[in-house]
């Protein structure tokens, strides 16, 4: 890339997100075998920071699923669903009950959380995506937090209400056959989905979501889906019907959702109602404005961000903070803790807070943004040296 | 619609196939190692071990979950010999020696459960796979103990319960991984049911309020097979959203619908506003029926009753321990409690530190840490001196049975601790029952890694 391209470093336009499709098909696939190389080996270079353990690594790939299907919705058409837990949450239920009801084998689980999540969607789109902009939101989190009452309460026999959905050694299963001792593992043709495998199943999930959102937008769908962001209106009068297109993102959106939802069920057989919360949602919403909406990878490090900060900062304790600041003298060391004990363990969601507020104000394009920025400014200097 | 804009070809099928068989392929890499091990998070010959600690931190319950920490972090200082040693003193029988567990000292970490069975599994999760512990506990709420119990069965790693009241827990949803030292919603039943009929008679009419969740639901069946016994009738049960704050659109129903008793079945923040509302609305100076209007809170406890203040003087309840008993094991506890916090503590601190001394002297006794001898140990295992008398770990259900306290909210409290008082303390033989009337099972002693 040439510092042509790049206009002034300073000027964010240079490197909004929007902007920056214009990579050839070549590099898109070099930086998909990159992304696909840096998923598989998350288990090695996470573990300097803490983060290398089966739990989280499968969040950061199911967290990165669901942002990157919601990136499809929010950042190519602009449509701000405040719902989207509410497809994670159908897609867990679907997939425990296929395995109660089936088998424990993870693949129809998976194919009836995708499929779960997307009628669920078009039921939801086809209501919603009648109104834009702020409506629109309002609706989908309408949507969703009643989804989140129904299956608290009302659909107890389906959901099980608060203590969330499990297996039970009783559980027909008709395609498993009668179970031994024990409750059985969810499995894939026999090899057990937990722990790191769990987590490489998660992985490939990922990479190939990864791979479809990519090929998704570089077509001629993404194309007018990103046409609908910039201006609904004039595709409209140009005679272009822009409803099929919103409603086929939503659903494409929404099973992305499903398929994270069932691989939450996957490594972990459990659905529970808070899964659709409010707040839930907000958090998918987080993810991609943090990472950088409308990138393909941004989303992806957004949703691994805050899963770090969910589990690792939450669980520092002033014990764990004594340790760290163990190379500092007696007196500072104290001082220390105690300054930084209100932004860890249960104040974690504060330090999250001036991250998100730091991130918004200096870097409006999300984490994306910053290392575009880092990238412009290192070509500039190289491009400098070479004149 | 046009999703793909070019055709697969030969050379990107192959791209493709490569980067899956690598993928596929790197599971086996790196788990080859994991069968090594005889039991999950063996200590092996590690001079130390870790107990998590898995407590609300934030939400409804975070006031039990905050004194839940604090008790635990007294055992572990107990356990390790330091301080006035507690309960170490007073336990019969005891293995333990004041040395940490097998002569490893005892180390822990801790973890927020927000009260919610997802973020509860996740932080349990990190704990044994991140922090490698052999035993873990916590919990103030029973759809999260349920939950988490369910994972330790999985991972076969033991769970000790902290606060938890349905009966599912040790009865439809029990574990062999889970052990539960709290009382439940049936043994509230019947050790209120004659305190009942004592103070309102045999001819009453109960309206309930239910907290919408297995808690609610098995206390209010609980109470109300009581209640049923005692010749009373059931006018309504309303079920309630957890922490639904408000609950004046429930309470206004109950004074036209004949009813002369309101039973609460809230626990927490929602039991602090729903007792309010319902005192500020008049109920406590109504007479129905030629009666007065009584309110019942089946499960009470210090911390609630702080919260709503002037409004518990008089309600009926039961708990698990108070500070007041006078016991040996109590009184030393609250004196050890006391001298490190500055206040007396409340149930949920009792029954979490009396869990994690239990499955360290568990530990000891067994001369091991592999889970299916431990477990082995605390089933049927009879202990005394920690408060409520002897106790029994029941091997059909991993219940324990000890006597349960009837309370009433004090008249003239004489200090903002001293806020009930112990109407009866029911022995342990009137509220065994059966270990199959709830059904369930336990589930196998060894698990696959």
């Amino acid at each position: 890339m040439s510092a042509a391209t790049i206009d002034s470093p300073g000027n964010q336009k240079a490197v909004a997100p929007s902007a920056n499709d214009g990579g050839s098909s070549r590099a898109d696939h070099i930086k998909f075998l990159i992304f696909a190389l840096a998923v598989l080996t998350m288990p090695i270079w996470l573990s300097p920071i803490g983060a290398a353990y089966p739990d989280l690594v499968q969040k950061f790939a199911i967290f990165g699923i669901l942002a990157i299907g919601f990136n499809i919705l929010f950042g190519l058409t602009g449509y701000l669903s405040f719902g989207h837990a509410a497809f994670l949450g159908v897609g867990s239920y679907a997939a425990v009950w296929s395995f109660k009801l089936l088998t424990m084998n993870i693949v129809p689980a998976i194919l009836f959380g995708v499929l779960a999540g997307g009628v669920f969607a078009l039921l939801i789109g086809y209501v919603s995506l009648r109104r834009t902009g702020i409506y629109f939101s309002i609706l989908t989190l309408a949507f969703a937090q009643m989804s989140y009452n129904l299956a608290y309460s009302v659909l107890t026999p389906i959901t099980n209400g608060e203590t969330g959905l499990q297996l039970a050694l009783h559980d027909p299963r008709i395609l498993d056959g009668p179970a031994g001792a024990g409750l059985p593992s969810t499995n894939l043709f026999g090899m057990l989905t937990v722990g790191y495998t769990g987590f490489y199943v998660c992985a490939v999930m990922l990479i190939l979501a990864y791979y479809l959102a990519m090929r998704i937008r570089r077509s001629p769908f993404g194309m007018a889906l990103r046409a609908i962001k910039s201006n609904q209106n004039r595709m409209n009068y140009t005679g272009f019907n822009t409803r099929p297109y919103t409603l086929a993102a939503f659903v494409i959106s929404g099973m992305y959702a499903g398929l994270a939802g069932s691989l939450m069920a996957v490594v972990d057989p459990l659905a529970g109602a808070e899964r659709m919360q409010w707040t839930a949602s907000g958090e998918v919403v987080l993810m991609t404005i943090l990472g950088g909406s409308g990138t393909l990878l941004g989303p992806v490090l957004g949703a691994g961000i805050i899963k770090y900060f969910e589990n690792i900062f939450s669980a520092f304790n002033d014990q764990v903070l004594g340790r760290i600041f163990d190379f500092l003298p007696e007196g500072l060391q104290e001082a220390a803790v105690v300054l930084f004990s209100p932004f860890v363990g249960e104040g974690w969601h504060l330090t999250l807070g001036v991250v998100f507020m730091l991130i918004v104000i200096f870097l409006p394009g999300g984490v994306m943004e910053g290392v575009a920025r880092i990238k412009a400014r290192f070509d500039r200097s190289r491009s400098d040296t070479a004149r | 619609m046009t999703i793909f804009d070019k055709n697969v070809n030969r050379r990107r099928l192959l791209q493709g196939g490569v980067a899956v068989t690598a993928g596929l392929a790197a599971p086996n890499f790196f788990i080859k190692g994991a069968w090594a091990e005889e039991f999950r998070n063996n200590p092996g010959s590690a001079k130390s071990v870790k107990f998590g600690f898995n407590v609300p931190q934030t939400g409804a319950y975070a006031d039990e979950g905050a004194d839940e920490l604090r008790a635990y972090q007294l055992a572990v200082k107990h356990i390790n010999g330091e301080g006035d040693g507690g309960l170490l003193k007073t336990m019969t029988p005891l293995s333990l020696k004041g040395n940490g567990i097998l002569g490893k000292k005892l180390e822990y970490v801790t973890g927020d459960t927000q009260t919610k069975s997802d973020a509860a599994r996740a932080s349990a999760k990190r704990m044994i796979e991140k922090d490698g512990v052999i035993m873990f506990s916590g919990g103030s709420s029973s759809g999260v103990a349920v939950a988490v119990q369910s994972l330790a069965q999985e991972m076969g790693v033991i769970f000790m319960c902290g606060l938890t009241h349905s009966n599912d827990t040790t009865g439809k949803d029990k574990k062999r991984y889970g052990f539960r030292h709290f009382f439940n919603a049936y043994m509230s039943g019947a050790a209120l049911g004659p305190v009942l009929k004592e103070n309102m008679g045999t001819d009453r009419r109960a309206y309930h309020l239910t907290a919408d969740y297995t808690w609610g639901w098995t206390q209010e069946e609980s109470i109300k097979n009581t209640t049923e016994a005692l010749g009373w009738t059931t006018v309504k049960a309303v079920r309630t959203p957890l922490g639904a704050g408000d609950f004046s659109q429930y309470i206004t129903p109950v004074l036209n619908s004949g009813a002369d008793v309101l039973i609460l079945n809230h626990y927490g923040k929602d039991m602090v506003n729903s007792l309010t509302q319902a005192v500020q609305f008049g109920l406590r100076d109504k007479m129905v029926n030629g009666k007065k209007f009584e309110i019942i809170v089946p499960l009470y406890s210090r911390l609630m009753a702080q919260g709503a203040g002037e409004n518990v003087k008089g309600i009926l309840g039961t708990t698990n321990w108070h500070w007041s008993l006078r016991d040996a094991g109590s009184q030393t506890f609250v004196k050890s409690f006391g001298q490190e916090y500055g206040f007396p503590p409340s149930q949920a601190a009792h029954t979490c530190y009396v869990q994690a001394l239990l499955y360290a002297n568990a530990c000891e006794q067994a001369g091991t840490f592999y889970p299916p001898e431990v477990i082995k140990t605390l089933e049927g295992f009879e202990f005394d001196g920690m408060g409520n008398g002897k106790t029994l770990y029941r091997a059909e259900d991993h219940q324990c049975f000890k006597d349960v306290l009837v309370v009433r909210g004090k008249e003239n409290p004489t200090n903002q601790f001293d806020l009930l008082e112990v109407v009866k303390e029911v022995p342990r033989a009137d509220v065994t029952y059966d270990a199959k009337i709830f059904g369930g099972e336990l589930g196998p002693y060894k698990v696959p890694l």
